[in-house]
């Protein structure tokens, strides 16, 4: 096995974007693991700069189609931090109403299409569907009710075209909303039923030494606001996020890297994401998911990355719950005669939000002008934050496979990094696994 | 899988992706059960954002999303146009160069000192480019992002080698047979529908906000009647190139028109703005 060989896995596949793996290996010692993110860069950072604070919403969007909402919340925000708007607590709930929607569709896309089929030796998705008909079936119906709240709220179900700076160009009648209460009710139980069905997975035994970074909002399960959780009993406040995690480039990718750097100046790779929200915040779960996560016996500081299948199943059920609550506190009218965003003038300064995306915390931070134009813009998404816990785990897994054949190398480590749920377009971008042996 | 044996050819789909955001190959996914009913009439040959089985050309059909805007991405496409008997392009990045094509009006170089620290390390094309301006494209499906059910449309037609039904006509068609009243006209909100593609179902002034041209331009614009008549009346000149520089900023008429409108040295329309009453 000490014979020098070279492989190369041409692409990494059911991850968003485009990238690769380069490997090199000497009989057993790793010389070289990296992330090689290829995806071409789109410069949104700069290309914002010049355009009026009301574009930031729709120009930021495109950065991602799967996770639209969270650069638009987490951008209309930082600019109403600015404003100094404060929104009505109706408004508010909305804009948690359509996160949780992005969460579900996302994680079931993640869940059933592209994860789950490494569980079964699937290719796909598709390929899964004629496996197991119904259980794909009934993601896939999740997912549509995820996508219809975001059209009934947002206006589509991708690039939503409905966040405004303020609140929403539009308010959904009441009846929109009340109209979803019994699709709710229904796809919360199918929801822990899809968990249920995940839960006797043949996890890998792998843990690795995690620094969990989430959000921590008061009672609540963090989604669109919050502290940020640094360590078990640490949360910073945003205007020192940049602080202490800190941004790099390598030269092998075109997402730029992050790395938390503690009070003692020692810098760490740092992972965010489901597992990281459930580590600081399991308690603070729905009733029905804080049950199934027990009842499944999830645990994040198990720091196993394949159970991130569960974590997101149990997001998915706490994001229903959350959607339902949302809805039925909204019967009542209260939506009734208010208008659909605060206005204000536009006034110079500097602002920034940081949110909880399907794929863990992102954080923007702008500077405007006094007309309203943008001057500087900021934006740390979540992949691009777990790029250098990626590379480590990798290492990780080497150290205990290097024996085997080439092909199951590269089968493993691209089943790595799926547990991630990369969105390489996000943090620029992704995969070709290349293993090469000296 | 077996193949089933004995059967008709199934026409072999690659989809591909270019620079962009995922979102229109995801339409494909947000398909849902009708992926599934999909993927009985047509053989997903390479898919890697939903399936590991990847498999090399040629194909029937490609399926293509995102601008080239690397050297490496040049070459790709050339590639891929060769394996490919058709070759259709979905969304706004392939048929426009998307939103990242607005560094085509700015400083390349100033714009990648401003997001990489080390900015040689960095190997992309100063434009972004749509992808007819390098291979022959057999059809190209407007949208930021594309319409699922044109997209189904789209790849069933090119699957069974008919052409596919798609609304030639203006957002302000479509828009009027929803019942929503003219954000024009009755809010005097700026809007890009005269001149915008429909098939988006005219969602934004559903929404009480004006059209962003998502779409791109429509088969038959009049821009210059659109910005003087529409869009100088509440906004300067290099307002309103911007807006018009958004999503297809690389296509022909949006390009065309913003250039003119940034190189006027004062707002063209002189007249009295109408009344606001």
């Amino acid at each position: 096995m000490s014979q020098p060989r070279s492989i190369r896995v041409p692409i990494l596949t059911r991850v968003e974007g485009e990238g690769a793996l380069n490997i090199r290996l000497c009989g057993s010692r790793i010389e070289q693991i990296e992330l090689n993110i290829y995806e071409p860069p789109r410069f949104f950072e700069a290309l914002l700069r010049g355009r009026p604070i009301e574009d930031v919403a729709d120009i930021t969007s495109r950065i991602c189609g799967i996770c639209p909402i969270a650069y638009q919340v987490t951008a209309v925000q930082a600019l109403e931090t600015i404003l100094g708007i404060r929104i009505p607590e109706p408004i508010a709930a909305l804009r948690r109403l359509v996160y949780c929607a992005e969460w579900i569709e996302s994680h079931v896309l993640h869940i059933h299409l592209l994860h789950a089929p490494d569980f079964f030796d699937c290719h796909s998705g598709i390929e899964l569907a004629r496996k197991f008909p119904d259980q794909v079936k009934r993601g896939l119906k999740l997912k549509q009710l995820g996508n219809r709240i975001l059209e009934v709220l947002g206006g589509r179900a991708i690039h939503p075209i409905n966040i405004a700076i303020g609140g929403f160009y539009r308010l959904p009648k009441t009846s929109q909303l009340t109209d979803l209460i019994p699709e709710l009710q229904k796809a919360l139980q199918e929801s822990i039923d899809a968990a249920r069905w995940l839960g006797n997975l043949p996890f890998p035994d792998f843990t690795a030494p995690y620094h969990y970074v989430s959000l921590i909002d008061a009672d609540r399960y963090p989604i669109e606001s919050g502290r940020v959780a640094i360590g078990p009993d640490q949360t910073i406040g945003l205007e020192i996020f940049e602080t202490h995690f800190q941004e790099f480039q390598v030269p092998h990718s075109t997402a730029l890297q992050s790395k938390f750097l503690g009070t003692d100046g020692a810098s760490t790779e740092y992972f965010v994401g489901p597992m990281a929200r459930l580590y600081h915040n399991q308690e603070r779960l729905g009733p029905q998911a804080k049950r199934l996560a027990d009842e499944l016996r999830f645990d994040a500081r198990r720091c196993n990355p394949y159970q991130s299948i569960l974590a997101r199943a149990i997001e998915v059920v706490h994001a229903f719950e959350e959607a339902l609550r949302i809805v039925q506190a909204l019967q009542d009218g209260r939506l009734g005669g208010l208008a659909p965003r605060v206005s204000s003038e536009p006034h110079a300064g500097i602002g920034m939000s940081a949110t909880e995306a399907p794929r863990g915390l992102i954080f923007h931070r702008y500077q405007i002008d006094d007309v309203g134009n943008v001057v500087f813009a900021k934006i740390v998404p979540p992949t691009s934050q777990n790029q250098a816990r990626i590379e480590a785990d990798l290492r990780l897994l080497l150290e205990q496979i290097h024996r085997d054949s080439d092909p199951s190398i590269a089968l493993a480590c691209e089943r790595l990094v799926r547990c991630y749920d990369p969105c390489i377009s996000c943090s620029t971008h992704f995969l070709k696994v290349n293993i090469q042996r000296e | 899988m077996q193949k089933p044996m004995g059967k008709p050819h199934k026409p072999t789909v690659a989809v591909v992706k270019f620079a962009s955001c995922d979102g229109c190959q995801l339409t494909l996914l947000n398909c849902e059960e009708e992926l599934l009913a999909l993927a009985d009439r047509i053989e997903f040959a390479h898919f890697a954002e939903a399936s590991s089985d990847l498999r090399p050309g040629p194909y029937d059909l490609a399926i293509v999303e995102g601008s080239i805007s690397t050297p490496k991405d040049l070459h790709r496409i050339v590639e891929l146009r060769a394996q490919s008997k058709k070759l259709i392009t979905i969304g706004a990045c392939a048929t426009a160069g998307g939103v990242q094509a607005l560094r085509n009006f700015a400083d390349y170089e100033e714009f990648k000192k401003a997001v990489y620290a080390s900015p040689e390390m960095i190997e992309s094309l100063a434009e972004s480019s749509p992808i007819a301006q390098h291979v022959q494209v057999d059809f190209e499906l407007r949208g930021c992002p594309v319409d699922k059910h044109q997209l189904i449309e789209v790849v069933l037609a090119m699957g069974s080698g008919r052409r596919p039904k798609t609304s030639t006509e203006c957002v302000c068609q479509p828009c009027k047979r929803r019942g929503t009243v003219c954000v024009v006209v009755a809010q005097k909100k700026a809007c890009l529908g005269p001149v915008t593609q429909a098939g988006c179902g005219a969602i934004c002034p559903a929404y009480d906000r004006g059209c962003y041209a998502c779409f791109g331009p429509a088969s038959q614009t009049n821009m210059q009647a659109l910005s003087e008549g529409l869009l100088l009346n509440q906004m300067s000149n290099t307002q309103a190139a911007m807006f018009l520089q958004s999503f297809h900023p690389a296509s022909p008429e949006f390009q065309g028109e913003s250039r003119r409108l940034e190189e006027s040295p004062r707002r063209l329309w002189q007249l009295q703005p109408p009344s606001r009453s």
